[in-house]
C-alpha cells in the first residue's frame, strides 16, 4: 500500500498556503495532521495531484483567550488541546471529550481543524464543535468568512469550504454559568471509532430548572447530529428521571439516523443512544447542580 | 520522472542526508533508505501501530507521514534505544525476563509507544498500561505477558 505520486508543497506562511490552494483549487489537498488524509492515500481510495502541506506555518497554531471566547488555530494539534488549562478551565466538555479521540500517538499528530474538515461523521471534534456553538473561520486569497459549526457540516465527509479555502481558526464560546455537561460513547476497543456517542450540555436557571440543553451524536447520521426537539422537551422543566428518558427515547427512536455497520446494528446503536444519553443527561444535571450550591 | 527533494533528518542522534519522492513513507524510508528495520510495518494505515516512533520526543506512526515531512526533524526509533544488546534499555530488559514478546512483530512499536508514556506517567496502574497498549495490536495476543513487562520495567525504572 503505497500512495499515489503527487507534487508537494511545504509554504511557510498561510499567504503562501492559500495562494498555493487558490492554483491548485480541486486537484490539491491540505495536509494537516495526515491522520485520516495518509491512510485513505496509503488506499489509494484518495489521490490528489498536489500536496499542500501546512505543518510548517506556525501562525496556525495556538489557544488562547480573548475576552469571552476562546481562539484555536486549525493547525493545533489534539494532544495539545488535551492539556491546555484554559480549555479544561471554560470548556470542560472538550477536555473531556478528547482523550476519547483515537490514541496518543494518533493525537500528538492529529490537528482540530483536520478533523473538522474531515467531517467525519463518527469523529468527536465536529460533535463538540455543534455542542459548544463554535465558529470556524476560512480564509482565501481573497478574504475571510466566518460560518457557525451548524452550517459548516453538510453532510458525510462534506464541509461548507470552497475549494480554495482554508478552516484557519476556530472560535469556542466559555461555557455559560450553571452548566454541566457530559461526553460518553461505546467502541468496539479503547480508541477505535465509536458505535454511538453524545455531548451532553445542561444550563440550569438559579432555581436549578433546565433553561437550556443540547443533545449532540455521532455516528447518528451523516454528520454531528443536534437532536434539539429532545433537548427542548427539558428547556424550562425540573430534570428528573422521568423526562430524561423521555427525551432520550425521543432523540434514539426519531431524532438521529444511524447507519449500522459490522459492529453494530441499527437497533443496537439506537439502543446504545438511549442508555447513553439517559447516563449523559444525568452526569450533565448533577454537574450543573453542583455549581448552584 | 517524479519530483524529488532533499531531506535531512536525525534519526537515533545521527544526521541522515538524502533525496526522496514525496510520497514515500516515513516507515519505509526509515527502513529501506536507512536500513533500520526495527521499526515494523502492519496494516500501514494508523491501526496497528507496529510502526510507531518518537518524532521530535512524541511516539507517532511513521506509516502516517511522509519522509519530507521529516526534514529538519528529530526521530527515535527502537534502534536508539540501546547501544548494544548488552546495555537493554530497562524497558527492554523487562520484556526479555518476563517474556513480553512472542513473534516479537508488534514489540518495536510498543516499545516506542511506551518509552513516553513511562516518562509522562513513571508509576501506572494497570488499567492506564492497558489504556496505554490500546492502540498497539499484538497478533500473537500475548498482551498479559507484555502488561507483566510493563509492571516489571516500573519496578526496574524506579
Amino acid at each position: 500500500m503505497k500512495p499515489a505520486p503527487f507534487e508537494y508543497y511545504a509554504p511557510h506562511s498561510l499567504d503562501q498556503a492559500l495562494e498555493l490552494i487558490r492554483g491548485y483549487a480541486d486537484d490539491a489537498k491540505i495536509l494537516a495532521g495526515g491522520q485520516s488524509l495518509v491512510p485513505a492515500m496509503n488506499f489509494r481510495v484518495v489521490q490528489p495531484s498536489v500536496l499542500v502541506d501546512i505543518n510548517r506555518v506556525p501562525e496556525l497554531s495556538y489557544i488562547r483567550g480573548d475576552g469571552d471566547v476562546l481562539r484555536i488555530g486549525a493547525m493545533t494539534r489534539e494532544r495539545q488541546l488535551e492539556f491546555d488549562l484554559l480549555i479544561a478551565k471554560r470548556t470542560p466538555l472538550l477536555a473531556e471529550a478528547l482523550p476519547f479521540i483515537a490514541h496518543p500517538q494518533i493525537r500528538n499528530r492529529g490537528t482540530i481543524g483536520g478533523s473538522l474538515v474531515n467531517a467525519d461523521p463518527a469523529a468527536e471534534l465536529p460533535v463538540l464543535m455543534l455542542a459548544l456553538n463554535a465558529r470556524l473561520k476560512a480564509s482565501k486569497v481573497s478574504g475571510e468568512r466566518w460560518m457557525e459549526a451548524r452550517d459548516f457540516f453538510v453532510g458525510m465527509f462534506t464541509t461548507a469550504l470552497e475549494p480554495d479555502e482554508m478552516l484557519v481558526e476556530i472560535e469556542l464560546p466559555a461555557m455559560p454559568t450553571r452548566t454541566g455537561w457530559s461526553f460518553m460513547e461505546v467502541a468496539p476497543r479503547a480508541g477505535d471509532y465509536a458505535m454511538m456517542g453524545v455531548a451532553a450540555l445542561i444550563t440550569l436557571d438559579e432555581k436549578g430548572n433546565c433553561m437550556q440543553a443540547k443533545l449532540v451524536y455521532l455516528n447518528a447520521g451523516d454528520g454531528p447530529v443536534d437532536a434539539q426537539n429532545a433537548a427542548s422537551l427539558l428547556q424550562g422543566e425540573r430534570l428528573g428521571d422521568a423526562l430524561i428518558e423521555s427525551s432520550a427515547k425521543l432523540a434514539s427512536e426519531s431524532e438521529i439516523n444511524p447507519f449500522g455497520n459490522i459492529h453494530a446494528s441499527v437497533d443496537y446503536q439506537r439502543h446504545l443512544a438511549k442508555v447513553l444519553t439517559q447516563r449523559g443527561l444525568r452526569q450533565a444535571v448533577q454537574r450543573a447542580e453542583g455549581t448552584l450550591q | 520522472m517524479n519530483q524529488t527533494l532533499p531531506i535531512t533528518v536525525t534519526v537515533n542522534k545521527k544526521v541522515y542526508q538524502r533525496e526522496v519522492e514525496p510520497r514515500l513513507l516515513l516507515s519505509d524510508f526509515l527502513r529501506h533508505d536507512l536500513g533500520l528495520t526495527g521499526t515494523h510495518v502492519g496494516c500501514e494505515h494508523g491501526v496497528c501501530g507496529a510502526c510507531t516512533i518518537l518524532f521530535d520526543g512524541e511516539s507517532a506512526r511513521s506509516c502516517l507521514m511522509f519522509a519530507v515531512q521529516a526534514d529538519g526533524h528529530s526521530i527515535t526509533t527502537v534502534e536508539g534505544l540501546t547501544k548494544d544488546k548488552d546495555n537493554l534499555h530497562s524497558l527492554q530488559q523487562a520484556f526479555w525476563e518476563a517474556h513480553g514478546l512472542q513473534c516479537g512483530y508488534c514489540t518495536p512499536g510498543i516499545l516506542m509507544t511506551l518509552v513516553p508514556f513511562l516518562e509522562q506517567n513513571p508509576d501506572p496502574t494497570e488499567d492506564e498500561i492497558r489504556h496505554a497498549l490500546s492502540g498497539n495490536l499484538c497478533r500473537c495476543t500475548g498482551y498479559q505477558h507484555i502488561v507483566d513487562a510493563v509492571k516489571l520495567a516500573v519496578e526496574k525504572m524506579r
